[in-house]
């Protein structure tokens, strides 16, 4: 049967960054087509080179057998390709018809709109493929589910026979979830070629076809669903990309720093994130928290750090040091000796557009030491810069001047690993994704340092997707999925799997899938 | 050339862009628009009378302009400067007026300084509350204030604070008057060019320092380049919002002392006629950057005097025109993509 899309070597850098590389895949006509990633993969690029956003550089791309190069959205559009965003673009004073027909209005200013007529054909089409929303109704009266269906019908309303959904179900019920896989089952029915980007492994083997894994930027394997499994596709998704032979002497743990009880979240919407999770981090030892994305590491994370969302419901209790910490801000949290190296090392750990030097003291810039009467002391500031950026082999020749952002991945993660180790009397170290987006050396290094800490006696929660990460530095690991930590491998456990590696590994995984 | 390096020559750019745009004007209008330039020249920076007027607006436009400056480093526009100025100009005009002849000029001064200010930061800070606490945003608060101060000012000055059969307040006392620089060297001889200009120099610098070299500084810039990262490394936007509103406020009504106390002595409508809104052509033109925002206004200065000074010749609205083109040719040069 006919190729719907064809992808031959398709490849897109964002600066240094290479956020798909040599990417080839190929989608056959009335397939329903996944592909699955952890944050970062490169999922969403690839979605968004097909319907134009982007531009590859370099491959070639075959929309139903003739090559095409789209330059956007509106060529993708006109070759019979849609995409359903993951965050929804729809006007809520509008009803669905006029947000269906929004853009398709007759060129000339004042010719007549036909409302009434296009509100028949959309009551058709959502009748036809079992979505049901009224076309007179405003979007703002709709829920988040039927909102998705508005999208599909303006997709489908253009024409489209290529559909591209980006985490289709991450706003979803798991009732509204099954209805959409009812609409993707009958579209694809229909010969409409379905493209699903998405983590949620248990969802691509409900409904997909084939199955396609990305990490890093690359296809690590294409799979027909029925022949994988979860465990299968996770061992694919968290990747074995990074060789980590680092030195890990045993530990010596001490008395407890941090007791997480009971601990759980119900976001302001209502889904439960977090529920009953209870575990402890000893001084001088690792505890691992594994598990595949959206099982409830940022929540956990947010909850750590103080920033969660306060329209959400808390219950149990975080204890550092044997007081309660729930409900304390950022700053109070760090005052009290704590570090944290959240997820998303751009967006919340550094101002990419201050100096090196300057995010060298970000969130630590209230310390005396870099204040010298009415302003920072400029000297102790590039001092203590040049001190971090020598011990922790920060590759950058101009320190006050450079921006953050004109470093490497490897070398802005550094300067963040450096910033929070380094911070005096840290007690407990947060981290979070710690080698994301890091080249292999950099990642060696980064893992030297959260060992040489925890020797030194802190308290370390490493939260990461890597499971070899994972087993190569933790003392204990817990085992996060949907929401609670569904098992606890203990110390012995843990450096008897370092020794068995994969078998262990593949232990592991099972229990977060 | 990098895009980091070409934005150090958007303003001088701009500058000369302006320029060549206004000899075209100039020449339309019937003129020889290096006779009008030569004109503008001896009308301005060839007489101490000149300069003095042209510093004279000049000062008052270093304090507008830092009051949008230091707000647009937390990504908050503040179009309030005018209301705020207007009523400082008021405030401090009626605190000199008030104050008995008994208080030495080393009090008085200050004490109207400080009405000024705190009328000022009472206005700025009433944008960033209503932003920090129900999210109204600044640019519409600070206009709808403007409104507020100017129909404020007008009725307070009718009804309650003109001298009868005038449209101003009673004249300030001997000792809340700042001394003309004219006064004190001979320089700048007549003109209204008073002491206040050093006090806005000092608030520029004081403005840079406080941006770049202290942890209030770094925290507000970081607040405006990337939110939630402030937020993750502990910095209260709420708060910093709230402060620099309030600070802009406060300097924007210390441009009021240049008016009252340096040159009129007392209040009256329209005495702060568009300061304020030249403010944000100033900060604009500076890219916010305090140091620069005294070349800024010194042009915007030379501007506004030499319009009035060669109005004879070519209608005064020309150089408005300069002036708005100076800044939307700025903000194109600065929104293209390198």
């Amino acid at each position: 049967m006919q190729n719907a899309i064809r992808l031959t070597a398709i490849s897109k850098n964002f600066g240094t960054v290479k956020a798909c590389s040599n990417v080839s895949l190929s989608i056959r006509s009335g397939a329903i087509y996944a592909v699955v990633g952890e944050n970062g993969a490169g999922k969403s690029t690839l979605a968004r080179l097909i319907y134009g956003m982007h531009q590859p550089d370099g491959g070639s791309m075959e929309i139903n057998g003739s090559p095409v190069t789209f330059a956007s959205p509106g060529d993708a559009i006109a070759a019979g390709v849609g995409m359903v965003h993951q965050h929804f673009m729809l006007v809520p004073t509008l009803t669905v018809t006029e947000n269906v027909m929004l853009g398709l209005e007759k060129q000339s200013l004042f010719s007549t709109l036909d409302p009434k007529n296009s509100a028949e054909n959309i009551r058709q089409l959502s009748l036809k493929y079992g979505m049901a929303v009224d076309p007179l109704a405003p979007v703002s009266t709709l829920s988040v589910g039927q909102e998705q269906r508005v999208e599909i019908l303006k997709v489908l309303y253009r024409n489209a026979r290529i559909l591209i959904l980006d985490e289709p179900t991450a706003v979803l019920t798991p009732l509204e979830t099954d209805q959409l896989f009812a609409v993707l089952r009958s579209l694809a029915k229909e010969g409409k070629t379905i493209l699903i980007i998405t983590h949620k492994l248990d969802e691509v083997l409900a409904l997909a076809d084939t199955v396609t894994v990305m990490s890093r930027g690359s296809v690590t394997g294409t799979l027909p669903c029925q022949e994988t499994s979860k465990e299968e596709l996770a061992r694919m998704m968290v990747g074995r990309s990074v060789l980590l032979r680092v030195e890990n002497p045993p530990p010596s743990p001490k008395k407890t720093m941090l007791t997480v009880e009971n601990l759980g979240y119900r976001t302001a919407t209502g889904i439960e994130k977090l529920e009953g999770v209870s575990f402890s981090v000893r001084e001088g030892e690792i505890f691992g928290i594994a598990g595949v994305e959206g099982n409830g590491q940022s929540e956990l994370l947010s909850l750590l750090w103080g920033l969660h969302d306060r329209n959400g419901r808390v219950s149990g209790k975080i204890i550092f040091e044997g007081s309660d910490i729930t409900g304390k801000n950022p700053a109070q949290i760090a005052g009290l000796g704590v570090s944290h190296i959240p997820e998303n090392r751009l967006k919340h750990a550094v101002i990419s557009g201050f100096s090196v030097a300057d995010n060298m003291i970000f969130g630590r810039h209230r310390e005396k030491r870099f204040h010298q009467g009415f302003g920072f002391d400029r000297q102790a500031v590039t001092r203590y810069a040049l001190e971090l950026g020598k011990t922790y082999d920060i590759r950058c020749t101009d320190l006050e001047n450079t921006p953050l952002g004109a470093l490497s991945g490897g070398n802005q993660q550094k300067v963040v690993v450096a910033r929070e180790l380094d911070r005096p009397g840290m007690k407990l170290l947060i981290l979070a994704q710690p080698t994301r987006g890091v080249d292999i050396g950099a990642i060696e290094q980064i893992h030297r340092s959260i060992i040489g800490a925890r020797d030194r006696g802190a308290a370390i929660l490493l939260v990461s997707s890597e499971l070899d990460e994972l087993i190569a530095l933790s003392t204990r690991i817990g085992a996060l999925y949907q929401g609670s930590i569904r098992r606890i491998f203990t110390r012995e456990e843990v450096s008897e799997g370092r020794k068995r590696g994969r078998p262990f590994e593949e232990e592991l995984g099972l229990s977060i899938t | 050339m990098t895009a980091r390096t070409f934005r150090y020559f958007i303003p001088l750019l701009a500058v000369a862009a302006a320029a060549l745009c206004s000899m075209a004007l100039i020449a339309l209008s019937g003129r020889d628009p290096f006779m009008i330039f030569e004109k503008l020249f001896r009308a301005t920076f060839a007489s101490g009378y000149g300069t003095g007027q042209v510093l004279f607006k000049t000062t008052t436009l270093i304090f507008t302009g830092l009051a949008v400056a230091l707000p647009f480093k937390a990504r908050l526009f503040n179009i309030g400067g005018e209301g705020q100025l207007q009523l400082a100009a008021l405030a401090a005009a009626i605190t000199g007026a008030l104050l008995p002849s008994s208080v030495p000029p080393i009090a008085a001064v200050p004490l109207a300084a400080l009405a000024a200010m705190a009328a000022g930061a009472i206005w700025g800070a009433s944008a960033g509350l209503l932003k920090v606490r129900f999210g109204v945003n600044e640019v519409i608060s600070t206009i709808m204030l403007n409104f507020i101060a100017q129909a404020a000012a007008g009725y307070l000055l009718t009804r309650r604070f003109a001298e009868p059969s005038t449209e101003h307040t009673t004249e300030i006392g001997r000792a809340s008057m700042l001394p003309k620089i004219d006064e004190l060297s001979g320089l700048f001889t007549g003109s209204p060019a008073n002491i206040t200009l050093l006090l806005a120099l000092g608030a520029a610098l004081c403005a840079a320092l406080f941006l770049f070299r202290s942890r209030g500084g770094y925290e507000l810039r970081a607040v405006g380049l990337q939110p939630e990262a402030a937020a993750w490394a502990g910095i209260r936007s709420g708060h910093h919002v709230t402060a620099v509103m309030t600070v802009a406020g406060a300097v924007a009504g210390l441009g009021a002392l240049n008016l009252v106390s340096g040159y009129k002595h007392y209040y009256e409508a329209g005495l702060t006629g568009g300061f304020g809104f030249s403010g944000i052509a100033v900060a604009l033109l500076a890219g916010a950057h305090p140091l620069w925002i005294v070349p800024a206004a010194l042009f915007f200065g030379l501007l506004e005097y030499g319009g009035l000074a060669v109005g004879a010749y070519v209608p005064k609205d020309i150089f408005m025109i300069i002036q708005a083109l100076t800044i939307l040719i700025v903000i194109v040069l600065n929104a293209r993509k390198l």
